[in-house]
Formats: structure tokens, sequence, C-alpha cells
């Protein structure tokens, strides 16, 4: 129990003086996470809602495999990454491993099957209730899938907090490509596996303290800039 | 749609901005492949400061183990390494992927375990303890991840006539992780384990294990540095990399390395002097 205490003040403490070295690794953790499920959002909400929408051949296939890529583990994708992004890899000449890019790419792969398969099953319920009605209204398909999407927006927000969520809480991934570096490429999760190793189990708990109240404060600021948007 | 839109501009636009800070800062930087014990000792976090204020030099430290650092720098991915087994070192060197070993430092390995110790090891020397370890069946706890520690480590049972890799019981737990990881479940699980020094000193979850074994010769732990071969990968930035050697092994290095100290207690002794080392 004394350590929960202790990690509790020690999280107090750092957020009170406000830490450059913890600044440093909180902006990096929120834009990192934040821009890699964006990017995952840009690419997987057009998939999944097109999925729901369209008849494309080998449907069945693509969303059994976005579920089933649901599962896959963080530290399988940071492999597949950091051997494109080696030097000795396909993408070497690039030179973007360890540093925030890798990282990018590495979350937002783990975040798009995410985004496919919870927008595509918030889609389909919407279409089943709506879809023909707008189609019978003279309304062209692409014009009906705006509509369904943005009825369906909270599920939209949904998926994508989701995907936020995945990459934020991620360790295994971002410790292969980014390399842990200070200053560089450590983030919340990679400090506290870190301080963790250094014994200083309080000081880890601490950080995982400050990690869930950051998560839940880009929570509760989406909904309520996703209200303020939608003009609710 | 539009919003969304203008939300995602603005993110598009902040990753390049990230991309091109990286690139400004590019030449300066290196990206040094290192073993766990100098970043968990503390060590780097001490040194780095004074390198980039004395050589402009912005180092990228990659904690790995010795036989991770040597993979990545095989691969290309690092441009200097920076770790702790001769023997890794020299068949690195003789495949070609270094250009010259430099010794920098050395430090010492230490049998760690519980206060109550109960395979009665304490003062006793390594091969002895080892032995004893074995024969009590004790709890032990090895690294297994080919670092310079477990190298060190499995060269210790060999010494003690024992073949570990055959002759090992449920007593023998081989975690695969680094030296903090390896303390940790030590001191949960009172179990004995091999640590560098630099590493002990620095733990802070250290229950009721304390150190047992130590002042062995064979327990002397040295760290080399090299520059990855230019020959082999072009993109190795091998003016900087060399400078931050040339740093290490100067005398400003040195004693700046003399100096790094936890509770009064100097962690690593340079040795760039002893060509044999």
């Amino acid at each position: 129990m004394n350590d929960f205490a202790k990690a509790i003040e020690t999280a107090v403490s750092l957020i009170g003086h406000a830490d450059t070295d913890l600044r440093e690794i909180v902006s990096l953790s929120l834009s990192v996470s934040l821009t890699a499920s964006f990017i995952a959002f840009a690419i997987g909400a057009p998939l999944g809602a097109a999925l729901a929408i369209y008849r494309i051949p080998g449907k069945t296939a693509f969303i059994v495999v976005a579920n089933a890529l649901l599962g896959l583990p963080p530290v399988v994708i940071g492999l597949a990454v950091y051997i494109l992004l080696s030097r000795s890899g396909p993408l070497g000449s690039l030179g973007i491993l360890f540093t925030p890019v890798a990282m990018i790419i590495a979350q937002t792969i783990l975040g798009v099957p995410i985004v496919v398969a919870l927008v595509h099953r918030t889609i389909v319920d919407v279409w089943a209730s709506y879809g023909d009605a707008l189609l019978v209204d003279g309304a062209s398909r692409a014009r009906a899938a705006c509509t369904v999407m943005r009825i369906g927006r909270e599920g939209l927000l949904t998926a994508f907090l989701a995907a936020f969520g995945r990459a934020i809480a991620e360790v295994g991934a971002i410790m292969i490509v980014g390399g842990n570096v200070r200053g560089h490429t450590r983030t919340m999760t990679t400090a506290i596996a870190l301080e963790t190793s250094k014994g200083d189990l309080s000081f880890a708990l601490a950080l995982g303290i400050i990690l869930v109240v950051l998560s839940m404060t880009v929570s509760a600021l989406s909904f309520f800039f996703s209200r303020v948007l939608m003009g609710r | 749609m539009n919003r969304s839109l203008a939300a995602l501009s603005l993110f598009v636009a902040l990753v390049l901005a990230l991309i091109n800070t990286q690139a400004l800062a590019q030449d300066q930087t290196i990206v040094v492949a290192s073993t766990t014990s100098t970043q968990d000792s503390g060590l780097f976090g001490y040194l780095l400061p004074i390198v980039k204020q004395k050589t402009g030099i912005e180092v990228k430290v990659l904690a790995q183990g010795t036989g991770q650092a040597l993979d990545t720098a095989r691969r290309g991915d690092a441009d200097v390494v920076f770790v702790h087994a001769k023997s890794a070192e020299e068949k690195f060197l003789a495949e070609g992927f270094g250009v010259k070993r430099y010794p920098v430092m050395y430090n010492d390995f230490v049998v760690v375990g519980p206060k109550d110790d109960p395979a009665g090891v304490k003062g006793k020397d390594v091969v002895t303890a080892l032995q004893a370890i074995k024969t009590k069946g004790a709890q032990f706890v090895s690294r297994g991840d080919r670092s310079g520690t477990h190298i060190a480590e499995l060269k210790l049972w060999k010494a003690a006539g024992i073949d570990i890799a055959k002759d090992h019981g449920p007593w023998y737990k081989e975690i695969g992780q680094g030296m903090g990881a390896a303390l940790n479940m030590a001191s949960a699980s009172n179990s004995y384990v091999l640590s560098d020094r630099g590493t002990w000193l620095a733990f802070k979850n250290r229950g009721d294990l304390t150190v047992l074994v130590e002042g062995d010769k064979r327990l002397f732990n040295q760290y080399g540095v090299m520059l990855v071969n230019p020959a082999k990968h072009p993109s190795v930035k091998k003016e900087a990399g060399q400078r931050f050697i040339d740093w290490l092994i100067s005398a400003e290095g040195q004693s700046a390395i003399a100096g790094f100290k936890i509770n009064g207690q100097q962690l690593f002794y340079p040795n760039a002097n002893d060509p044999g080392a």
C-alpha cells in the first residue's frame, strides 16, 4: 500500500513542478499517438464505411481480416516496421528508424484495423435503418453515405478514441521502432518500462497515474468538442 | 466535413514539422547502441549532457544489452557500439562490422542474493559460490538475453565446471530481460543473481537482497567502444561517431567517467590507456 501512496504523492509533485523531462515525454506521447490515431481514422473510417455501404467483392474477407488484426500484438507490428525501416531493410534509406515518425507509422498500423472494424459495425447498423429510405428519396449513394456518417458520428468518435487508446497505452511497438531514446523517442509508456527496470516502482507508477489522467482528459475533450462541432 | 479536413491537415503539418526538426539536427546526432547497464546505472544520463557541451554531438542511446546492440549495429542501425563482452566485440570486428575497438572503462560484477543466504555463499570466491548455489538448488535468476552480463555468467558457470545449458533445474530461471528486470525478479523471489555493480548501486527495489560475492578477479567487467564500419554501412556518421569515441578516451572524457558517483561511490573506472583491456 505504501508504494501506491508514494506513487500518488510523486505524481502530484511531478505535475506541480512541471518537470522538463516529464513535459517532453508527455508532449511526445500525445503528439505521436494523436497523429497516429488521426491518420488511422482518415484511412480506416472511409474504408469501414465503404465496406458497410457498397457492394465490394471480397468484402467479408476484408472484415474478417480487420477483426482478426484487432488482436495483433504490438510487438509484432513493431518488429515488422523495424525490419522495413532498418538500414538493411527496404526503406532503410529514409533514415527514420528511432525517430517519432517511425513510432507514428507503427501506431497507425495498429489503429487502422480498430477504426475499420468499429466504423463498419456502426455504419452497418445505421445503413440498415436509414440507407434504403435515403436512396428512395433520390439521394446518390455517396450523398447517402455522408448523411449516414453524420447520423453515426458517436460511433465514429468511439472508433477514433479506441484507436487513440490503443496507441497511447502501447509500449511493445514503439520500444522497438523508437528505441526509448531520452529526449527523442521516450514516451510515457517506455519511460514507465525504464523506471520499472531501474527498480523505482513508485516513480513508474506515478507516471502511470499521469498517463491515466491524460487519457481521460483526451477522451473528455473529444466528447466535448464533438458536441460543440455537431451543434448539440 | 470541412472541419475534420482542417483538423487533418493541421496534423499532417505537425508531422511534417516533426520530420523537419529531425532532419536539421541530423548531422551532429549519432545513434549509440549500448547496454542496459550503462543506462540503468544512470551513467549516460550524467555523461551525455557533458558530451553535448564539449563536442556539440547529440547522442541517441539505445539501451539493449550487448548481443542485441551488436546486432543493431550489424544491420547498420547504429553509428557506434558501446558494450561489454570482449569476445563478442572481437567477433564483431573480425566479421568486418567494426573499425577498431577501444577500451574505455571497467567496473565489476557482483553476486547478489538474499540476506539470509540459503546457499551460504557470502565471502566465497565466485566459482565456489556458484557450485554451492547449484548443489543446494537455491533460486538463481539468469538474464538469458545474450547480454554482456549473461555472457559473463555463462563463462563463470563453465569455470565452476558446470554445464548450465544441460545441468540446470527448476531453481535456474532464464528470464530473457534486462538487468533491472532480473534484479526486480530476484528481489521478489529472493533469488541469487549476477549483476554489474553500477546497475546494482542505482537499483532502488532491493527488498532483502544484498551483495554476497565481490572482488574476485573473474568478476572483472570491461567496456569497449567501436565505430561501425562505414565500408559496410555508408550511412554511418563516421566523423561525429569517431569524435564521440575520441572524446570518451581523451583525458577529459576519462575523468568525466571517473567523476560519476552514486552516494559518493564511484561506478566506473576509466582505463583507455590500458592497451590489453
